[in-house]
């Protein structure tokens, strides 16, 4: 790899980190798993003068706890060690399901779920978990830490509600109370989601109390498919139901084109991938 | 001859190194005070070059040296030659760093040499060229339109070549009184070659003998020799060794001399130490020579009796920029040549227009003609017995050359030397179960499940040959090879051979048939390759030619061996020549078991040359040049099962059946892995890779993010086997069969899919057959029977 220079910091303090961040600005990046940073650092389409690794922060931002109401996973928890984690598997299905669907092990075993969240690649697997499951994201800066919620986090392509001088730094995953699914058609080359579907369902005997579903890959960020719940709430999971609730998958959105996939085809995975998703939760 | 070795799915001798990260690739090279280059490379496809501002960068620190085209021009050093001419070919010039144009995205511009790699690249950023962004085409139909960009001055409407093979005539009268008739127009997609190591050179400049050392990812050193000494650099060519040690792949690109060859040679010269280059994968999938990119009109006659009895084609092949060594052979006397195939198709007329465009390269990539001769042949097979409401599998049948009509003249050019089809076809219709499966298709079909079988009956010729023949067809090479016997005193081997591995196991391979005819252990026999200054001058590696063509060169070596020691026994055991005996590795007096001598034994006579045959000379080495009667052709019958998942257009392929006939096999695991390769490959083609440029000729498929190739979930087990049919030509009776799977699969695949999207009325849909292009036919081909 033939990045372009740049200064190596080894902050070994979140606060020391988000020093640096402020006094470095638009010329710092974090580096967490290195996943998606790296490769771009390599094409030099990203030309950081200032590297602040994050691999001494890992004491403070790599844990899964069970905070009662929530999960609570910290930013530098790899992939691997969410899919793996009984906690997760037990209390947080979907997040479990869905990263289970990131990349390769290789992948997984270095990429942490902070960092993909921060970045919001509009095609990453996780922010359409993060939405279906209601999360709430910690975010911390020179004047403390602040919560916000999965619909007001992500703002469309790589942006997010995390500020300059700012770190996530715990991701806070509601307790799941009923059944999950991800479903995803990757892209051929690259793995990541053309189009990723997270449903959330919880049944109030045979039919939908609440129902919750986070769509990744279609738009310039991962979208909470609004009129989709509506259409199930109340109403039991039947194919006819699902595929017609599926029909809204992309109301109000403008989906994405590019080599591989036109805004139509997105649109039909969209739709598809949404009845799998929630016929597979419901059964 | 006892066979101990040959037949034997023996593991492969250089497979530890590979995986235990020992072997030795030229980036793994250091020579000491190496210094590396990097390359400013035109991100315009058309441009004309205004002005290249080198100051700052050669200002850098770290900087040694910046070389822009007129400095290359000012040395002395000409055009990349191309190896197959033509008739009327255009050969326009084809510099190694651009001089007032552009022609494709990522030519050279410019070359900074500089103490580390980070600091070439970093300068490289600081070379500032003007250009004069000019229109550019990429699609080889558009680029022959009247108002398109032109290439070159030179080749006036972008025609490099017209060419043309068949009897006209006689074809036109064959669709005149045909009882059917069949068309497609059909595009086989551009691919880019992806070789898992990138290419690299190391270039070595001795100023007190004059000598130059490249190391170079070739296929071939002593083409790259040949050409770039005698034809480029004007150097005298034993003044020029070329050194490719452990090569990572190359499937025909690293065939061709490339520009940065040339680069790194004049820069070791200019400098007086080492230069070094390796291609960034980016930088491979700009300049590694692509593959493919055809356009084709194709017609197929029969007669009452479902006979083949016309095949028409006109295709216009997409060139690249500039021809590299073998792209006028490609499209033409490796695609016209095949178009018969397997049956007996009495009338072929072809025309071929190869086209200039502004994108790289296109050249030899696994298969190289023969797949698409192949896809072309079988789509249309398959599409004539669809419209004829044949079977599939019958039609072919029907159509093939019988076994006793061999040797078989077909009409355009070839002569088979052998074949057997039908037994192929029979043993995978077998293994597939076809009846039941045809049973479960229309079953699925009923309740929403697309299923498809797709057959690809392929016959391919390899070992391209003879040397006279291929000459008065336009190569500017031989296509015989050369061995090199060296018997130690101590009886260990050591066999210098002109091919040269880039991963086919001719380590193994070879020491097999050696070891066996020497009585042996396979440890005491070393092939040693890739090297000009130690082998003979030889072709290389490619187009399935080490297999028919450099073992039968080493089995003359190892016979010219066996009749020397023969002598050497002979007078030692004081018998008659005749009356010896060569048997489990000792010579022996017929009849006299207990009268015998080691091949070592022999071996340390011949060196010690005390008692020996007064008219025989000391020592145990020889060489032979093996030049090739006709080509190899073999061939086989596969099978694809796919599922199209009509909700997202998905394919999956749900069984793989082949049944392949490369003669008797030196090694069945080295085949198994050049057929499973190869059909991995040529089913990529079918469903995942693509080269995709934009209308301003930029490839927008240039990594792995967007580039696609198969995975090992992509695929299912192979159910292989196969039939045994020699060559009756060369010394083993083998024939090639590194690029069969590949040409026979791309077909399969295809046809499956084909197959599967009968029901919504898809007569014929384009490669990639990727899900957004499935998933669209079928909206446009049945609105109403569209994903639920």
């Amino acid at each position: 790899m033939y990045s372009a220079e740049f200064t190596y910091h080894a902050p070994t303090s979140v606060s020391e980190a988000i020093g640096l961040l402020q006094e470095h600005g638009y010329d710092a990046k974090l580096l967490a798993g290195g996943h998606s940073l790296l490769p771009t650092m390599k094409l030099r389409l990203a030309t950081p003068a200032h590297l602040i690794d994050m691999k001494n922060l890992r004491k403070d931002l790599e844990y899964i706890r069970d905070d009662g109401d929530y999960i609570a996973i910290g930013a530098l928890t790899t992939y691997h060690a969410i899919e793996t984690s009984d906690l997760v598997k037990n209390k947080a299905a979907l997040i479990a399901q869905t990263i289970s669907n990131v990349g390769d092990m290789q992948i997984r075993n270095m990429g942490t779920l902070g960092g993909s969240i921060a970045h919001a690649d509009p095609a990453g697997d996780p922010p359409a978990a993060i939405i279906a499951s209601n999360a709430e994201m910690v975010i911390q800066g020179a004047n403390g830490t602040r919560t916000v919620a999965a619909d007001d986090f992500f703002y469309g392509f790589f942006e997010t509600a995390v500020q300059d001088g700012e770190i996530l730094t715990e991701i806070r995953v509601p307790v799941q109370t009923g059944n999950s699914s991800y479903q995803k058609f990757a892209h051929p080359a690259s793995g990541y989601a053309v189009c990723g579907v997270a449903v959330v369902l919880e049944m109030n005997g045979g039919s939908v109390s609440r129902c919750s579903v986070g769509v990744t890959g279609v738009s310039d960020g991962a979208y909470r498919a609004a009129d989709v719940e509506a259409a199930v709430q109340g109403q039991a999971v039947t194919p006819e139901l699902a595929a017609q609730a599926a029909e809204q998958a992309t109301s109000g959105i403008d989906p994405l084109e590019d080599p591989f996939a036109d805004a139509a085809y997105r649109r039909q995975l969209a739709k598809a991938l949404t009845k799998k998703a929630l016929l597979a939760a419901a059964s | 001859m006892s066979e101990t070795f040959f037949g034997k799915p023996i593991k492969r001798k250089e497979d530890p190194r590979f995986i235990t990260g020992k072997g030795n690739y030229v980036d793994d090279m250091k020579l000491h005070g190496q210094v590396y280059v990097a390359m400013v490379r035109s991100p315009h496809a058309h441009a004309r070059i205004v002005s290249v501002d080198i100051e700052k960068a050669k200002n850098h620190p770290g900087v040694l040296d910046v070389f822009v085209g007129q400095d290359l021009l000012d040395a002395g050093i000409g055009s990349i030659p191309v190896g197959w001419l033509l008739d009327g070919l255009k050969t326009p010039p084809h510099y190694a760093i651009a001089v007032d144009t552009v022609r494709h995205q990522g030519e050279i511009v410019a070359a900074v040499v500089a103490k580390d790699s980070f600091t070439a690249e970093d300068a490289a950023d600081l070379v500032e060229v003007q250009y004069d962004v000019l229109d550019a085409v990429a699609h080889p139909g558009k680029a022959l339109d009247s108002n398109a960009p032109q290439v070159h001055d030179d080749a006036p409407g972008n025609v490099a070549f017209e060419w043309q093979i068949g009897d006209k005539d006689a074809t036109d009268r064959a669709f005149e009184t045909a009882a059917k008739t069949v068309s497609l127009s059909v595009r086989n997609n551009r691919l880019i070659p992806n070789a898992i190591e990138p290419r690299a050179s190391l270039a070595d400049y001795n100023a007190g003998t004059g000598e130059y050392t490249l190391y170079t990812t070739s296929q071939n050193p002593h083409v790259h020799r040949l050409i770039i000494a005698a034809f480029v650099m004007n150097i005298p060519e034993q003044k020029l060794r070329v050194i490719s040690p452990d090569v990572g792949g190359g499937f025909g690109s690293k065939i061709f001399q490339y520009p940065e060859e040339i680069i790194v040679l004049h820069a070791t010269k200019q400098l007086g130490v080492p230069v070094k280059w390796t291609a960034k994968r980016s930088e491979s999938f700009l300049t590694d020579s692509h593959g493919r990119d055809h356009v084709t009109e194709a017609e197929m006659a029969v007669d009452e009796n479902a006979n083949i009895t016309g095949f028409r084609i006109k295709t216009k092949a997409n060139l690249g920029a500039y021809l590299t060594l073998f792209a006028p052979a490609v499209p033409t006397y490796l695609y016209g040549t095949l178009l018969a195939g397997p049956y007996r198709t009495p009338n072929i007329h072809c025309e071929v227009t190869g086209v200039f465009t502004h994108t790289t390269p296109v050249d030899a990539y696994r298969g190289a003609g023969r797949p698409e001769a192949t896809y072309l042949i079988e789509r249309m097979v398959s599409r004539m017995a669809q419209a004829l409401g044949m079977d599939a599998a019958e039609f072919r049948r029907k159509n093939f050359i019988a076994p006793d009509a061999f040797p078989y003249q077909t009409p355009v050019a070839l002569q088979y030397d052998s074949g057997n089809y039908e037994p192929t076809l029979d043993k995978a219709l077998q293994m597939a179960g076809y009846e039941q499966l045809r049973k479960e298709q229309a079953e699925g079909r009923k309740q929403g499940h697309y299923l498809g079988i797709g057959f690809s009956t392929y016959l391919e010729a390899c070992g391209l040959a003879p040397s006279a023949l291929v000459g008065s067809l336009g190569a500017q090479a031989g296509q015989w090879e050369s061995a090199l016997i060296r018997v130690a005193p101590t009886g260990k081997v050591e066999v210098f051979t002109g091919s040269h591995s880039h991963g086919q196991g001719h380590e193994t391979a070879f020491a097999q048939i050696v070891a066996d005819r020497f009585g042996i252990s396979m440890s005491d026999v070393d092939i040693i390759h890739g090297d000009t200054g130690k082998m003979p001058f030889g072709w290389g590696t490619y187009g399935s030619r080490s297999g028919p063509v450099g073992t039968s060169a080493i089995v003359k070596a190892v016979e010219k061996v066996q009749k020397k020691s023969k002598k050497i026994a002979a007078h030692l055991l004081e018998a008659r020549e005749d009356d010896i005996d060569f048997e489990n590795g000792n010579f022996q007096v017929k009849g006299s078991p207990d009268k015998r001598l080691s091949f070592g034994d022999i071996a340390l006579q011949a060196y010690l040359a005390h008692n020996y045959p007064s008219d025989l000379e000391p020592g145990l080495e020889e060489s032979a040049f093996y030049d090739p009667a006709n080509f190899v052709y073999p061939f086989g019958a596969h099978i694809c099962l796919v599922e199209v998942h009509p909700d997202t257009g998905k394919v999956e392929i749900l069984r793989y059946i082949a049944v392949d006939d490369c003669g008797p096999q030196i090694n069945p695991l080295i085949v198994q892995g050049q057929v499973h390769g190869g059909i991995a490959q040529g089913a990529a083609q079918a469903l995942y890779e693509n080269a995709v440029y934009d209308d301003n000729a930029q490839l927008l498929s240039a990594s792995y993010m967007d580039y696609a190739l198969p995975r090992a979930d992509n695929l299912p087990s192979f159910e292989i086997d196969h039939t045994v049919t020699p060559s009756p030509h060369n010394p083993l009776g083998v024939k090639g069969i590194g690029e069969a799977g590949c040409i026979a699969s791309t077909a399969a695949v295809a046809n499956a899919v084909n197959d599967a999207l009968e029901p919504f009325g898809i007569t014929h849909l384009d490669m990639p057959l990727s899900p957004p292009r499935v998933w669209k036919a079928i909206q446009d081909a049945a609105p109403a029977q569209a994903a639920d």
